[in-house]
């Protein structure tokens, strides 16, 4: 499908802040990614663009490579020596893979949220301040610090003990930690993997809330396996799936669906996605 | 109640009977029988630690007697006026052993960080069986390489520096004399002993380091030394500093390569290129024709090293949990 038709077919622009009748601003154009782990072709032909101030989910059963993908948007995959990558990520137009592109200056627009929560074993403040420190910020930190702790909803519990380790922290504090961590970078976008599978119920809420207010300021691109929480928190989704290469035996992600979130959950028009979501997964 | 599995012979327990949890099974009898061979193991190690100190003490208690605290506080070592003051040894040991350590702590955490961190991967390999290689030479022919090769190649060197600096203030202090045999040749040998332990340590201890860790300082932004500098450093720091210690012990403890390159002279010199001489150098060479008190003086070195060597020990561990506690604590 492409991501005109994705584009027009857009039935809830009620719950965009973007005006219903505007052009939403295109964050990223994916065309015809492909993601290789040396010779093995992990993702195939991916297309999808990705809108301003929108949560855009990527579901799927595991190995179907939606983190594989969600890595290439802030270049994480270099990490991995035998990752390669085809096609094109356009941000606002520039191909972050281009040979003249810097990843580290990539990661600082594009903020990342992992699937455990990974504070570094320094205090509160220190985890929050990291970012603003690499990029050489010589503004206040302590005012950056509040302003992303508040911003993560995180503040009210923590603001009397900012020099205290982020270790003692509960899981869902921490990964709340690791968003006003990423937001202290001021980026655009945020990727979220899997924010909250380590997370109970109640921690699981209040990051959703908390997506929903970060929405009008940034970009999010969330990997869930929760299908329920895509459905809650997204605007729109990409359903990946997996292909066996009867040759090799192997398997290659492929995204099967890119549309509305409603549409995708109420008339999906692939019936892969509808087995899928409907549980009837084959 | 229907049995499942019949076929392999596996059934499920008896439905509602538990009564035979109360009996004691035959399978824990390992269990305890581990423990106890463990626990063995475990005393036997205190035991033989304690036996040490006792024997060597007693052996020693002659020279102890006889010198009080002098044996550790004077530096007159003089067999045959029958004077055995021990500190122009400690110091020598003490101070080798530092040189030892300011020069192969950035060269061993270079090596590692670059192993793990930095090089292609085609040659991590190489590097770590390399500084393996080095861990495996004999210490004799360390102390012979100095002997015969550093001492003379470096002494010119030493006699520039000290022309150099040998008047200014501070620097002078140090950077003096010029003798090939010297503290610093011993260090220097030291150092080149102590790096494979070190770097390979402390290597293990960097690929501990969660790669999540990595990521969330990357995912940032962070270039790859601010990642070192924030994820791998902070996480592995006690481990680092534990690799460090059991280097500095085993450059106090290294006996023939120091006796051959330290210069064997018993006198305490802040200058770096003089000659000088260590606890285990002054064992290795005056055992042999020594008697009596002499031979209770020079084991009475040997209960003064074991107990530097603790003290260091235990204020390391003392210092890594003290950093663990305030980096991870809860």
């Amino acid at each position: 499908m492409s991501p005109e038709l994705a584009a027009t077919t857009e039935p809830v622009v009620a719950q965009s802040p973007v005006p219903e009748f505007a052009e939403p601003t295109v964050v990223f154009d994916v065309r015809e990614l492909d993601v290789y782990y040396g010779e093995f072709r992990a993702v195939r032909d991916v297309n999808l663009e990705v809108h301003q101030h929108e949560i855009t989910a990527f579901i799927g059963p595991s190995g179907c490579g939606k983190s594989t993908v969600l890595r290439c948007f802030d270049r994480m995959n270099d990490l991995i020596e035998s990752a390669r990558v085809g096609g094109k990520i356009l941000y606002h137009g520039v191909d972050l893979y281009d040979p003249r592109i810097d990843p580290v200056e990539v990661r600082k627009r594009i903020g990342m949220v992992f699937q455990k929560p990974n504070p570094f074993p320094k205090s509160i403040y220190d985890n929050i301040a990291f970012g603003p420190r690499l990029s050489g910020n010589k503004g206040n930190l302590d005012d950056i610090v509040e302003q992303a702790l508040r911003r993560a909803a995180l503040w009210d519990e923590v603001k009397d003990r900012l020099k205290k380790s982020a270790m003692g922290l509960s899981g869902g504090q921490q990964q709340r930690l690791c968003i006003a961590r990423a937001i202290a970078v001021e980026p655009e976008v945020i990727l979220m993997d899997e924010p909250c599978s380590a997370l109970d119920p109640i921690a699981t809420a209040r990051i959703e809330d908390l997506m929903q207010e970060l929405k009008s300021d940034y970009t999010i691109l969330i990997v869930t396996h929760n299908m329920q929480q895509a459905a809650r928190v997204s605007d729109r989704t990409a359903f990946f799936t997996t292909e066996v290469n009867s040759e090799s035996d192997t398997r290659t992600g492929v995204l099967v669906e890119f549309d509305s979130t409603d549409k995708i959950f109420s008339a999906p028009s692939d019936e892969r996605t509808e087995n899928y979501i409907t549980g009837r997964f084959g | 109640m229907t049995v499942l599995l019949s076929d392999d012979g596996i059934a499920p327990h008896g439905g509602g009977d538990a009564s035979s949890l109360l009996e004691p099974t035959s399978g824990r009898r390992g269990d305890s029988a581990f423990k106890t061979v463990a626990l063995a193991a475990g005393l036997a190690v205190l035991a033989i630690l304690g036996l040490i100190a006792y024997s060597t003490t007693k052996e020693a208690w002659p020279a102890f007697q006889q010198e009080g605290l002098g044996f550790i506080t004077s530096s007159t070592w003089i067999p045959a006026e029958n004077k055995f003051g021990a500190l122009a040894f400690i110091y020598g040991t003490v101070l080798s052993s530092l040189i030892a350590l300011v020069l192969a702590v950035p060269v061993s955490l270079g090596i590692a960080l670059y192993a793990n961190e930095a090089a292609p991967r085609r040659l991590r390999k190489p590097v770590v069986y390399v500084m393996d290689l080095l861990a495996a030479i004999p210490s004799v022919v360390y102390g012979l390489w100095g002997i015969i090769v550093l001492a003379p190649a470096i002494q010119p060197v030493y006699k520039a520096i000290s022309g150099a600096v040998g008047d200014v203030p501070v620097l002078g202090w140090f950077f003096n004399g010029e003798s090939g045999r010297s503290y610093m040749t011993a260090g220097i040998i030291l150092a080149i002993m102590i790096t494979p332990i070190i770097t390979s340590l402390s290597r293990e201890v960097i690929a501990t380091v969660p790669s999540a860790q990595r990521e969330a300082a990357y995912g940032m932004g962070a270039t790859r030394w601010e990642m070192i500098r924030a994820a791998v450093l902070p996480w592995s720091r006690g481990g680092i500093v534990g690799s460090v210690m059991l280097g500095l012990g085993r450059a106090m403890g290294e006996t023939i390569a120091v006796a051959l390159v330290i210069g064997s002279q018993p006198q305490i010199s802040t200058h770096l290129f003089e000659t000088g001489d260590s606890m285990a150098a002054v064992i290795v060479n005056q055992f042999g024709e020594a008697s009596g008190t002499h031979r209770a003086a020079l084991i009475g070195l040997g209960v003064v090293l074991f107990g530097v060597t603790i003290i260091v020990n235990v204020s390391a561990r003392g210092i890594v949990s003290r950093f663990d506690r305030r980096s991870q604590g809860a």
